[in-house]
């Protein structure tokens, strides 16, 4: 159980050479192989969705693959999201927005609707409640998570 | 929706920032990834406890494999047992050992801990540990427990009563007799879990240069730990630093201490070495305390107009197998007792609260603690009152809300301007109630069954150590400490001693320093939740931070305005009183003679000598605030559908008509309601812990706990009155709790409202489709 494999994971555009045990997920690798710590954990049992990252373009929950299944395949985390000081939209909307409080499952929001966005920028507002209703927050009670998506959405789609 | 509009006047020619929906100052780092939570500190150890899997027993043999680094009692030597103190109430001082070392009292209970370089190969080691239990009869239902010869948790309580309140008014017996209708209800409010999206986190590091150890937690109050913690290893309280950084959540849960804790910093001390321990989510629902499991027995009696003249109530709370520290386990038997009267008058009042002892996790205060449940169970008395009069439930809330201020109830609180009426008027205009009437009939011609309910309810916030006195807590909170610096660059800097995790309140306190000083609020750093940096406070709970640590915040940053004026009056030779502070600039009022903040900063710093008459160099002020407590008010309605085939409640709106007094900042008080909101309907439809008779835990994840989602919450429509009051200086109410106080009470309401034509009644919270089809079916709707 404690062997360890060598594998390269990309994230954000940046290779990490790092060196796992088959077990560790792919959130603890990004977390504490590669030092990226905006991902959070919250369940480690694939509900609550604040591990959510976007691997090959799609919203996954890190925590539910291993770390090795991710090698060689595009990983984006919350990290990568701005580019330089310029927030990505969706972060500009969630603050715009008050769509977080304490902050720990916002990552999670973040990468579950850019990921949904960018494969499904007209979604309907019933679709997108079914995709937010993936993740779990316990401090906003969601009506501004919804405002923050659909004026990121717009935005997006203006882009 | 988006934030109401708040009017108001500005005050000389100068913006206020009181009252405007700014952006949140903490929000920059923690949509980019920035926040720096517990869990992202590394550590030389990594601790993973080793849990009781049985409820009752007694501890044998802990055999770890060779070579296992294993922490048991035995190698705790002195460390004391964690034992709350109250010196009322009957008040029996159980006492919660760190680790046990005969007896195990909870399925979930620490037993031991193994050590290990990771995380995982310390998950192993637990794994690998056997340990020997020789199981009891476990006692999982407070009802059982209080039964005859059912057996002792304590030696000290052998009858399992750990608190005991009894209050009865002198009148009351003859009150009781002259009504005309008695109307009794029974209510169950299972067990929850407050369910923080990050779980308890730890992560004690010892620095060999000082001699200290930094403890690093997800806590609520890190100068309580900093005191407990090292009060329990007797140690010094100068060696320890307690850091909660960004908090995930706590809504009460992270308040109480945990003996994770302890041995964390017991570790890093002895060891000399960094220990870390981040629970997971199957921990946090079986240890992580619960709350909210209590049976309360309601009884009102009216006269002939539905005027309630005299209440009774007997509240029988489990307070599962310890005593939690600091609030102790009368957090929620007392303040049944003490607030169940709620917004009615009531005079003559009658009630008997105790908190059981069962082998169950251990309660602590969860977001409105007893709350939620004597609003739940005045509301459900309400109604049912209503139907015996004849009435509309909003007609006798009419009848019995308090309408006259200031209010002393039969328990001796006394309310401040409120407007309980008012706000019930509002929200029931503005959810058209004739129109919803209609169309609730016409539903129901069609097999379908609306329904709308209501709450009222008052929410105690901001109350000082008067409060807490009352209760008899040997540690009586209340009090709240700010330090306000203007550093020589003019930069802001308030220290605090409360410690806001996700409620905005760098931001709420930025706006109200900023309206002092007449500089803008991002020139203002909030610097909280470190011992080391921090003065002493109790931290954020019991919505009381913005009434109580604003309220501070004010004081000091009127003491710095005075300085500034007076600084200024001398630098530009004109008379303090026509002094204005705007934009940055103190200035002669009608003339342009002016000077900055930072530089009036920097005199005050590098030309003490220029200025008669001050004492003190700089400008560093501290304000201290201790008031008796304010009551915010508001009405909830519900609207709802219930499946009657299926049990399913599907929410259709909700409408809040509150009142919490001044709102500091619009966007930030509308996201901590509609936050609550969210937390009171999965209150009330789907959050509950479950045991088995055996006292194991059958909900260990959140496939079987249940937060609501998108999905569950339905638009929620807020209206607001604010009420000036002279309880506070601030003006501001608290806010934190009424959500979740409120939303219980008029969800289950909407949910009788829409079986109305089944006759079935259903006072249990959370009321989900399983107990919605019993109640159905016993009312004969067989499907």
């Amino acid at each position: 159980m404690t062997d360890k494999t060598a594998i390269t994971l990309n994230v954000n555009g940046r290779d990490h050479a790092i060196s796992v045990e088959p077990r560790r997920t792919l959130a603890d690798a990004i977390r504490d192989n590669c030092g990226l710590t905006g991902t959070h954990i919250g369940c480690e049992h694939g509900i609550c969705g604040a591990c959510t990252v976007i691997v090959d373009g799609a919203p996954v929950r890190s925590c539910l693959m291993f770390a090795a299944q991710a090698a060689g395949k595009k990983i984006r985390t919350v990290e990568g999201l701005a580019k330089g000081d310029a927030l990505h939209p969706m972060q500009q909307a969630f603050m715009d927005n008050h769509a977080l409080q304490c902050g720990f499952c916002t990552p999670g929001f973040l990468m579950l609707a850019v990921g949904v966005l960018e494969r499904e920028p007209d979604i309907s507002d019933d679709d997108l409640i079914d995709v937010l209703s993936s993740n779990l927050c316990r401090c906003t009670g969601y009506q501004n998570i919804i405002k923050a998506v659909r004026a990121a959405a717009a935005e997006m789609r203006s882009k | 929706m988006s934030a109401p509009a708040h009017g108001r006047t500005t005050k000389g020619s100068g913006m206020n920032w009181v009252g405007r929906a700014i952006r949140r100052l903490e929000d920059p780092a923690l949509v980019t990834g920035n926040g720096r939570f517990t869990a992202d500190l590394k550590a030389e150890h990594y601790v993973r406890f080793l849990r009781s899997p049985v409820a009752a027993g007694r501890l044998g043999k802990i055999t770890a494999p060779d070579g296992a680094w294993l922490v048991t009692a035995a190698d705790l030597g002195t460390v004391k047992p964690i034992v709350p103190m109250l010196s009322k109430f009957n008040y029996r001082a159980v006492a919660q050992p760190i680790l046990p070392a005969d007896a195990v009292r909870f399925t979930g209970e620490v037993i031991a801990a193994l050590i290990a370089p990771t995380a995982e190969q310390a998950e192993d080691l637990v794994e690998e540990t056997q340990v020997e239990i020789e199981e009891t009869a476990p006692l999982v239902d407070s009802r059982d427990a209080v039964a005859a010869g059912a057996g002792a948790l304590h030696a000290v309580a052998p009858d399992n009563v750990v608190v005991e309140g009894i209050v009865k008014t002198p009148e009351f017996d003859a009150a009781w007799a002259g009504a005309a209708k008695h109307i009794k209800a029974d209510i169950r409010s299972y067990r929850q879990n407050a369910t923080p999206m990050e779980g308890r986190a730890g992560h004690a590091a010892y620095d060999a240069a000082t001699g200290r150890v930094t403890f690093t937690c997800a806590t609520q109050m890190p100068h309580l730990m900093r005191t407990a913690i090292a009060d329990i290893l007797d140690m010094p309280e100068a060696d320890l630093r307690v850091i909660a950084p960004d908090v995930g959540g706590g809504f009460g849960q992270k308040m109480s201490l945990t003996p994770e804790y302890v041995i964390l910093v017991w570790l890093a001390r002895k060891h000399r070495s960094s220990f870390s321990w981040t629970e997971d989510r199957r921990e946090n629902l079986i240890g992580g305390f619960h709350a909210r499991d209590q049976y309360v027995t309601v009884e009102g009696a009216f006269d002939a107009n539905a005027k309630l003249i005299a209440l009774k109530a007997d509240v029988l709370s489990n307070i599962g197998a310890y005593s939690c520290f600091p609030t102790t386990c009368g957090v929620e038997p007392l303040m049944a007792m003490a607030e169940m009267p709620g917004p009615y008058d009531v005079r003559h009042y009658a009630c008997r609260a105790r908190g059981v002892a069962t082998n169950t996790c251990p309660m602590a205060p969860y977001r409105g603690v007893s709350r939620p449940i004597i609003t739940f169970t005045l509301e459900r008395l309400m109604d049912k009152a209503a139907a015996a009069f004849g009435l509309d439930p909003v007609e006798i809330r009419r009848r019995n809300l308090i309408d006259s201020f200031p209010y002393t109830s039969a328990t001796g609180l006394v309310f401040d301007e409120g407007t309980y009426k008012k706000t019930m008027e509002m929200a029931v205009e503005a959810v058209d109630l004739p129109a919803f009437r209609v169309r609730q009939k016409q539903a129901r011609e069609r097999g379908r069954y609306l329904g709308i309910g209501f709450s009222t309810f008052s929410e105690r916030t901001g109350y000082g150590s008067p409060a807490f006195a009352a209760r008899g807590m040997a540690i009586t909170p209340g009090w709240e400490t700010v330090h306000l610096s203007v550093d020589p660059s003019g930069f802001v800097e308030a220290r605090i001693g409360a410690s806001p995790h996700g409620q905005g309140l760098r931001t709420t306190l930025a706006q109200i320093i900023a309206d002092e000083i007449g500089i803008e609020p991002q020139r203002i750093k909030v610097v909280h939740g470190d011992t080391d940096r921090a003065p002493y406070g109790w931290g954020t709970f019991a919505s009381r931070s913005l009434v109580i640590c604003g309220g501070a915040t004010l004081i000091a940053a009127r003491k710095v305005r005075a300085k500034l004026i007076r600084l200024a009056g001398q630098m530009l030779e004109a008379d303090a009183g026509d002094i204005v502070l705007e934009d940055g600039a103190a200035r002669v009022a009608g003339t342009d003679r002016a000077i900055t903040v930072a530089a009036l900063a920097r005199e005050s710093y590098m030309q003490t000598h220029r200025f008669k008459g001050e004492t003190e160099p700089g400008l560093n002020e501290t304000g201290t605030y201790d008031p008796g407590g304010t009551f915010s008010n508001a009405c909830h309605v519900a609207m709802v559908e219930v499946d009657v085939e299926t049990g399913k409640v599907t929410m259709e709106k909700f409408v809040v008509a509150e009142d919490a007094g001044r709102i500091i900042n619009p966007m930030i008080a509308d996201g901590q309601v509609q936050g609550g909101i969210a937390q009171g309907i999965g209150n009330a439809l789907l959050e509950e812990i479950v045991y088995d008779d055996t006292g194991n835990i059958l909900s260990t994840t959140l496939a079987d706990y249940l937060p609501p989602t998108a999905h569950e919450i339905p638009p929620i429509e807020l209206h607001h009155i604010e009420t000036h009051t002279d309880a506070s200086i601030t003006k501001a109410k608290g806010i934190g709790e009424g959500g979740t106080i409120g939303a219980p009470a008029a969800v289950v309401n909407a949910i009788n409202d829409a079986l109305t034509p089944f006759g079935v009644q259903i006072d249990e919270m959370p009321a989900t489709p399983q107990r919605i089809r019993a109640a159905l079916r016993n009312a004969g709707h067989a499907a």
